[in-house]
């Protein structure tokens, strides 16, 4: 299942454990990311609270958490190689993965098809 | 990611409005202008682009203005009342940078000015041009008229520079660091000079309205030339160790604290020919002589998180109070690392000075360095 949240970020839920990076159209607002901070595994994220920050050579960026649950993996190539979030956020370029604390709240939040419509 | 802002505010356009939006440029808002912040390309490459070969910069938000005079010298006096630079003794063809200085020492605005002969013609900051045509106007005598010039401004930077302009403008050879010439330019006559504010060799050509774009565009043809927009600008000035008004210096800050004692001219300071007569030159020749209470530095941090303006700077990682604050940072693509600027006591000031900056309350090594981070390409010979 993939979802999208009005703040730009998404997340795949599979068996329980949800990827999550920042979408597409963030990626292409932020421009060329320079420097990732990930939270760390172990970490409890609240729903709404900085998850990470992304930082282009501009300015800096809080990634909120979708989702209440529990850090188990981070993805050390974002952090190794910013550029390559920039050039596939939705794919090689995912920022960290959570147990979500309850799943069925995946549902609650944007299909690609709701994010897709958002006046962006 | 906080959700973006929906910009629908109408901001005044540049006379390459129209040539951003064909080149896919991602507009913003900047002191009153639409103005591309950065093109397809994306920021790290064009600013690595004008390093190496040469990059096409709009700049005409910011302020041009012409001082004329019966008497050009009268210009130049009345000019030099108001600024701790050397205007009188600035020669024909040649153009200078400058501050316009308040009573209490502070800067009100860095421009250039250069001298046509006939006339000077200042380029300030777009966020400053009205206030320093209501200063100039309020300042100067009623001999001195002042023109606010309505003209494009292209900024062409980096070591291929000249050999693109040549193209179109052959005289430019010629021309030295921050030399000033009315020439054609593809047929169409401007103010060029051999000045920028990227740290690389290159020229400012002021351009009629209606013929800015075609420059512009018989500019881009050339494949040496990418498009560069106000991010790219930026880190290069930054990477320069140059001021951005606003941030790194305004009416809080002097010359001297600043580290502009530079544009302060020899025949302005003390013993000079000249010495004095201009705001605020009680505090500032002071501080030329006794050294001022805190100095701009650079700032390498030690890890990889960029520090930002306004980061406070710590004298230890556990110090409760600050003793300074970053004024510009973030990412220097020629470096490869993060790299600030940013105001600290005088005692703090020696290069190699181990201080602290927090970042998302965290307090983050940084090491004092001097300025420039990437050395200067003028063509001074």
């Amino acid at each position: 299942m993939l979802r999208f949240t009005e703040e730009h970020e998404w997340l795949r839920l599979e068996d329980g454990i949800a990827t999550v990076g920042i979408t597409a159209h963030a990626a292409e607002q932020l421009g060329d990311l320079v420097f990732v901070e990930l939270p760390k595994i172990g970490m409890q994220l609240t729903k709404g609270a900085p998850a990470a920050v992304v930082e282009s050579v501009k300015a800096a960026s809080d990634v909120y958490a979708p989702l209440d649950g529990e850090v188990t993996e981070v993805n050390e190539v974002a952090v190794s190689n910013p550029a390559s979030v920039s050039a596939d956020p939705q794919g090689a370029g995912w920022l960290y993965r959570m147990r979500l604390t309850d799943p069925a709240a995946m549902e609650a939040l944007l299909d690609a098809a709701a994010y897709d419509a958002l006046d962006k | 990611m906080p959700a973006s802002a929906a910009e629908s505010v109408p901001f005044e356009r540049t006379p390459l409005h129209d040539l951003h939006l064909r080149l896919g440029a991602h507009m913003v808002p900047f002191a009153g202008y639409a103005m591309p912040v950065r093109y397809p390309a994306g920021l790290l490459k064009e600013h690595l682009h004008a390093r190496a070969a040469a990059g096409l910069f709009d700049v005409s938000h910011m302020g041009q203005i012409a001082l004329r005079a019966d008497d050009p010298a009268e210009a130049a006096r009345a000019l030099e009342a108001l600024m701790p630079t050397d205007v009188v003794g600035l020669p024909p063809g040649r153009q200078r940078y400058g501050l316009l200085t308040d009573e209490a020492g502070g800067i009100l605005d860095d421009l250039m000015v250069a001298n046509l002969g006939d006339r000077l013609v200042l380029v300030v900051n777009a966020a400053r041009k009205g206030a320093d045509a209501a200063h100039l106007q309020a300042s100067l005598p009623g001999a001195v008229s002042i023109e606010k010039l309505d003209r494009g401004l292209l900024a062409l930077q980096g070591p291929a520079a000249e050999a693109v302009l040549t193209v179109l403008a052959p005289e430019v050879a010629g021309m030295r660091f921050m030399d000033a010439r009315e020439i054609e330019v593809a047929g169409v006559p401007c103010l060029v000079t051999r000045s920028g504010y990227t740290g690389e060799d290159g020229f400012e050509i002021s351009a009629p309205l209606a013929a800015t774009e075609a420059i512009a565009e018989a500019l881009l043809a050339d494949a040496a030339v990418l498009p560069v927009g106000l991010g790219a600008r930026d880190s290069l000035r930054l990477e320069a160790g140059l001021c951005l008004y606003g941030a790194d210096i305004d009416a809080a800050t002097s010359p001297v604290e600043a580290g502009l004692t530079f544009a302060i001219s020899p025949a302005r300071r003390g013993g000079g020919a000249r010495s004095g007569g201009f705001p605020g030159a009680a505090r500032i020749l002071a501080e030329i002589q006794q050294g001022p209470a805190r100095r701009r530095i650079g700032l390498l941090p030690e890890g990889r998180v960029p520090v930002r303006a306004g980061a406070p700077l710590f004298a230890a990682a556990d110090d409760a109070v600050s003793v300074g604050r970053v004024t510009s940072g973030g990412f220097g693509p020629s470096l490869g690392a993060p790299a600030a600027m940013g105001y600290l006591p005088a005692a703090m000031t020696e290069s190699g000075t181990r201080v602290f900056a927090e970042v998302r309350g965290q307090r983050l090594p940084a090491i004092v360095t001097g300025l420039p981070f990437v050395a200067a390409g003028f063509k001074r010979g």
